[in-house]
């Protein structure tokens, strides 16, 4: 291991963990100003749906397979499938529809 | 270990399997990009086991290679990963106040996009045992595909690699889709952030409105938007 790529490493290492840690050990209790609290309830939803689409859409091999992977999905989830089913279903869909395409 | 936490730990390993399914195809293809920018295997095993994070490893690979300056380095990891500031604020809010500073490192260290989504989907307090049972599973995934995506470049078949990826996705809408379809609201939130992000991907931006930084924006702006627009009864927020 050369020692200029063990310290980018731990360098990178660092600086993620204080991103991901601070808010926890620095937040520890309720937060109650009513704006805050609702901007916080809306984030993973916001954050969730952006990181979804359109990337699903491009992650395999064609848009088609990847659309028809989304539509899967959604289906599914709407149906209150569970987590794992959901994403193996929409695995499944996606090998599926490459195989025919 | 206490019963609740048994089960909880349990549970955590169960949602775990889907995101380390969608690991070891997005490591892989980490672990092919790490080889071609001139990485070992030890090197880019070492850097998954530490980091847990495909968009910041991805774009530290070039600063890797070129040998860049190391605030360079941190700079870029600061703004790629920024959005796990927002997430650990929302779930800072899922954990009962007399969880240990202990719990909340250990839960701090794997705030990844994936286990986030569980962890919020998780119902009532987060006990941090799940989130163990989803490191347990997922972490060691991480970083072995990176390994092997090192060691065998392209051995796995592109279809399979292909369907793999859609896995950490899929999670995505299970979490998403469900409170949705119970809340016009949140319906509302999540079709105005796809179309919002789509919008983004197509009209001309900025090199710096991409990735990472895109996400920040988009989540400040319409989280901020429904919060002032919408904002949310004691009850809810707790859900």
């Amino acid at each position: 291991m050369r020692s200029e790529v063990l310290m980018a490493i731990l360098v990178m290492a660092g600086v993620t963990y204080l991103i991901r840690v601070l808010p926890l050990v620095l937040i520890r209790k309720p937060i109650t100003n009513p704006l805050f609290r609702s901007f916080l309830y809306y984030v993973p939803y916001v954050t969730l749906s952006v990181m979804t689409v359109p990337a699903i859409l491009t992650a395999t091999q064609s848009p088609i397979s990847g659309t028809i992977g989304f539509v899967v999905a959604v289906v599914l989830a709407y149906k209150k499938a569970s987590l794992i089913q959901v994403a193996s279903v929409a695995c499944a869909a996606v090998y599926l529809a490459e195989l025919v395409l | 270990m206490k019963r609740e936490n048994t089960l909880a730990f349990q549970q955590g390993i169960r949602d775990g399997i889907p995101i380390a399914l969608g690991y070891a195809a997005v490591s892989f293809a980490l672990g092919i990009a790490a080889r071609n920018h001139g990485l070992s295997w030890i090197e880019a095993t070492v850097m998954s086991l530490m980091n847990n994070t495909s968009a910041g490893e991805f774009a530290a690979l070039d600063q890797i290679r070129i040998n860049a300056p190391l605030i360079e380095i941190a700079l870029t990891q600061l703004i790629i990963n920024l959005r796990y500031l927002l997430m650990s604020c929302a779930l800072s809010q899922k954990l009962s106040s007399n969880i240990s500073i202990g719990h909340r490192m250990l839960v701090g260290f794997d705030v990844t996009d994936e286990i986030f989504g569980i962890s919020i989907a998780y119902p009532g307090k987060l006990n941090p045992f799940y989130s163990y049972g989803a490191m347990l599973v997922s972490i060691p995934c991480w970083a072995a595909g990176t390994c092997l995506g090192v060691l065998l470049g392209n051995a796995l078949p592109d279809s399979i690699v292909s369907a793999l990826s859609v896995a950490l996705y899929g999670m995505f809408i299970a979490i998403v889709i469900p409170p949705a379809r119970e809340s016009k609201v949140l319906a509302g939130v999540v079709l105005i952030s796809m179309a919002a992000s789509i919008l983004f991907d197509w009209l001309p931006m900025p090199s710096w409105m991409s990735g990472g930084m895109k996400i920040i924006v988009l989540t400040v702006v319409i989280s901020l938007g429904a919060a002032i627009l919408f904002p949310v009864k004691e009850d809810e927020a707790h859900a």
